[in-house]
């Protein structure tokens, strides 16, 4: 077994105390924030990208790696202990963990959510090592219009599955594009969309464009609309669950782990499908299907599984094809392009001691979550309680910091503060960030390959599908946009019940 | 939704600028790319391909939001653990937020970071209501003063000292 030999040798990497360390400061930051209000797993990294411009991409990836696992269970923690869940992964956990938290069982459901979320990152890192060798064999093979066709998926996925509207989705999209394209065209040396502005020629810095878009748009759009009166906050003691409990949650773990993983590895808009998926099969196979809507352990339990497995499986086509699925895997995409590394099926070649490293990392990661969870609960759920000015306050202060570290200009701080603009008026007119993001990331790529793809064609647009493979996922293309609105009209009818249902109990 | 609390008329007047922002986005797309030279050595496809690809994306993107409006179509503004939706925005606490943001922009190179990044924490901490002036600012100077250490000395990152020069 090549994978596993190259896997022990990551956790000789990932055993090194410095980078034990980082994997350390990683999932404690990374709870920390994903408990915080506000701020997710994508803005954190972006607010974290400066430190890239000091630190090794290995130590830098652990941390990373660290923060992408620890913002999910912080994220879980705030949805159960408060009513309104702010990640859209979040969501359905909310649903059952708010209520047995009412209950009196905020412990249990902080359990079967932690426990859940350590055997789904457990099982998801090893399909991600057992899985990427092989798809990375298969990714060489790939040509220019396979990789073309592969990100035309990545945009159209995140556009049509993500939020209410696709017009809005596709406006994000665009927007995304037009700002990715802003520089210097690499194949003729002309200066496109710069205004003539010297500053713009080598492009928007990544590290302005995410924290503009994630930290400064969201503040500036959260303290336009600050909660006046404080959030209703459960208040527990140490998270831990009984025999009872464990006999019902296991099933779930394990189901929600089958349903995640492979929905985060395709680019299908992140958790937001599957961890439904998996709440709506709890729900027909409990044997206590009266219980849902009023706080049942297997609505937590599955769902937070999945979301935790959907995360692993989101590694699988950033680090072979060099792919994101999500705004987090997306800004993690970025911070490896300001390395001046391409993640791609070479990456596992090239920095294989980096990528093995933070794979070995996921796993440590994921014992140190779970040591840090169970006991740790009361004092996350103190988090909550920071004075919200501060909060807003330290997001703006640090983006702030990150934006003009990037090239110590004062140009790239007028920037941010006009993609926060952006990121505030995409939040108030419902455009979704995530295609932005994606656009802006995966666009430059996409043109390059696009055109490689006819420059090997002569110009001819069949060169971008004559593959096998690019006519499969143009096939897949053709799927992802009339599934979708098929799933989106039952979900919609199920929420719409769940809404019922927590009306009559007088939330 | 809470949405609906708001004038729908008011908001599907903005929401039709957003088509226009669109609109306009997508014709500077346009109108930049036709000014790119065409350099036919280099293969098929010039630089132009892409931006009038997306400028053309996006004047569609409009003319289908616009329709959507039109059509009593409404984005849905993004809810969280913190936003309270059933009010407007406060444009006086963004005003100041701007303000404070705006402060540091303009006072960085010539107070340095130390000073300018305090300013812009106790600003925004007071936009946003705080109203504990005294440890507002302890805790702006500890912090400004704190990360202007940190990116000196431990990430190599020179921000500016300015005015503190030879106290730091």
């Amino acid at each position: 077994m090549d994978a596993l030999n190259e896997l022990l040798n990551g956790f000789a990497t990932a055993a090194h105390p410095t980078n034990l360390l980082y994997a350390f400061v990683g999932v404690l930051l990374g709870t920390a924030i994903g408990v915080l209000p506000g701020i997710g797993p994508a803005m954190t990294i972006a607010l974290l990208l400066p430190i890239t411009y000091s630190l090794e991409p290995t130590q830098a990836f652990i941390m990373f790696a660290g923060i992408y696992y620890g913002g999910m269970y912080g994220g879980s923690t705030t949805s159960i202990l408060l009513n309104t869940p702010g990640e859209s992964a979040s969501v359905v956990t909310a649903i059952e963990g708010n209520k047995m938290a009412r209950k009196g069982r905020a412990a249990a459901a902080l359990a079967t959510a932690a426990i859940g979320s350590f055997i789904a990152g457990t099982i998801g890192t090893l399909l991600l090592a057992l899985v990427a060798p092989s798809i990375v064999k298969l990714a060489v093979k790939m040509g220019a219009p396979d990789y073309f066709a592969v990100m035309v998926l990545a945009f159209i996925a995140v556009t049509t599955v993500l939020g209410s509207s696709k017009v809005r989705g596709l406006a994000a999209l665009g927007i995304g594009l037009l700002i990715g394209l802003i520089g210097i065209d690499p194949t003729s040396g002309q200066q496109r969309l710069t205004l003539g502005l010297p500053e713009l020629a080598d492009g928007i810095d990544v590290v302005v464009v995410a924290v503009g878009l994630f930290a400064v748009g969201e503040a500036l759009w959260i303290a336009a609309h600050l909660r006046r009166t404080p959030a209703d906050i459960i208040s527990v003691g140490a998270a831990r669950m009984s025999r009872e409990d464990w006999r019902r949650s296991w099933k779930p773990w394990l189901r929600g782990t089958a349903i995640g993983f492979p929905f985060g590895a395709i680019p299908a808009g992140g958790a937001e499908i599957p961890t439904f998926l998996s709440y709506v099969t709890e729900k027909k196979l409990s044997k206590h299907p009266e219980e849902f809507g009023k706080g049942a352990i297997e609505g937590v339990a599955g769902p937070e599984a999945t979301n935790n497995a959907s995360a692993a499986g989101g590694l699988v086509p950033l680090l072979t094809l060099g792919i994101p699925t999500t705004a987090t895997a997306a800004v993690m995409l970025g911070a490896f392009q300001s390395y001046g590394i391409q993640p791609g099926p070479r990456l596992l070649e090239t920095q294989s001691t980096l990528v093995w490293g933070l794979v070995a990392s996921l796993f440590i990661g994921n014992v140190i979550l779970l040591a840090l969870n169970l006991p740790l609960a009361p004092m996350w759920a103190k988090l909550l309680r920071i004075p919200r000015p501060y909060l807003y306050a330290g997001i703006l202060f640090f983006a702030s910091i990150g934006a003009y570290a990037a090239n110590l200009s004062t140009f790239d701080l007028w920037l941010l503060l006009l993609l926060g603009a952006l990121g505030f008026g995409m939040r108030r007119f419902g455009l979704p960030v995530v295609p932005a993001i994606i656009g802006i990331i995966l666009g430059p790529t996409a043109e390059e390959q696009m055109r490689r793809a006819l420059q090997i064609s002569d110009g001819q647009v069949s060169g971008l599908y004559n593959t096998w493979f690019s006519k499969l996922v143009y096939v897949v293309i053709l799927l992802v946009l009339v599934v979708p609105p098929i799933v989106g009209r039952l979900r919609r009818r199920s929420t719409d019940k769940e809404l019922v249902n927590s009306d009559q109990t007088g939330d | 939704m809470s949405t609906q609390s708001v004038s729908t008329l008011k908001q599907g007047r903005s929401e039709l600028g957003v088509a226009l922002l669109l609109l306009l986005l997508g014709g500077w797309a346009v109108i930049d790319a036709l000014q790119l030279q065409e350099l036919d050595t280099r293969g098929p496809v010039g630089p132009k391909t892409v931006p009038i690809t997306v400028g053309v994306l996006l004047i569609g993107t409009a003319v289908l939001l616009a329709i959507d409006v039109l059509r009593g179509g409404r984005g849905e503004q993004e809810a969280g653990e913190d936003v309270d939706l059933a009010h407007g925005s406060d444009w006086k606490t963004l005003g100041l937020l701007v303000v404070a943001f705006v402060a540091n922009i303009l006072l960085i190179d010539r107070l340095g970071w130390p000073v300018s990044g305090a300013v812009l924490f106790f600003g925004t901490t007071f936009a946003l209501g705080s109203r504990h002036l005294i440890r507002n600012a302890i805790i702006s100077i500890v912090l400004s003063v704190g990360t202007w250490y940190l990116f000196n000395l431990g990430l190599g990152i020179a921000l500016p000292v300015g005015i503190l020069k030879g106290i730091l």
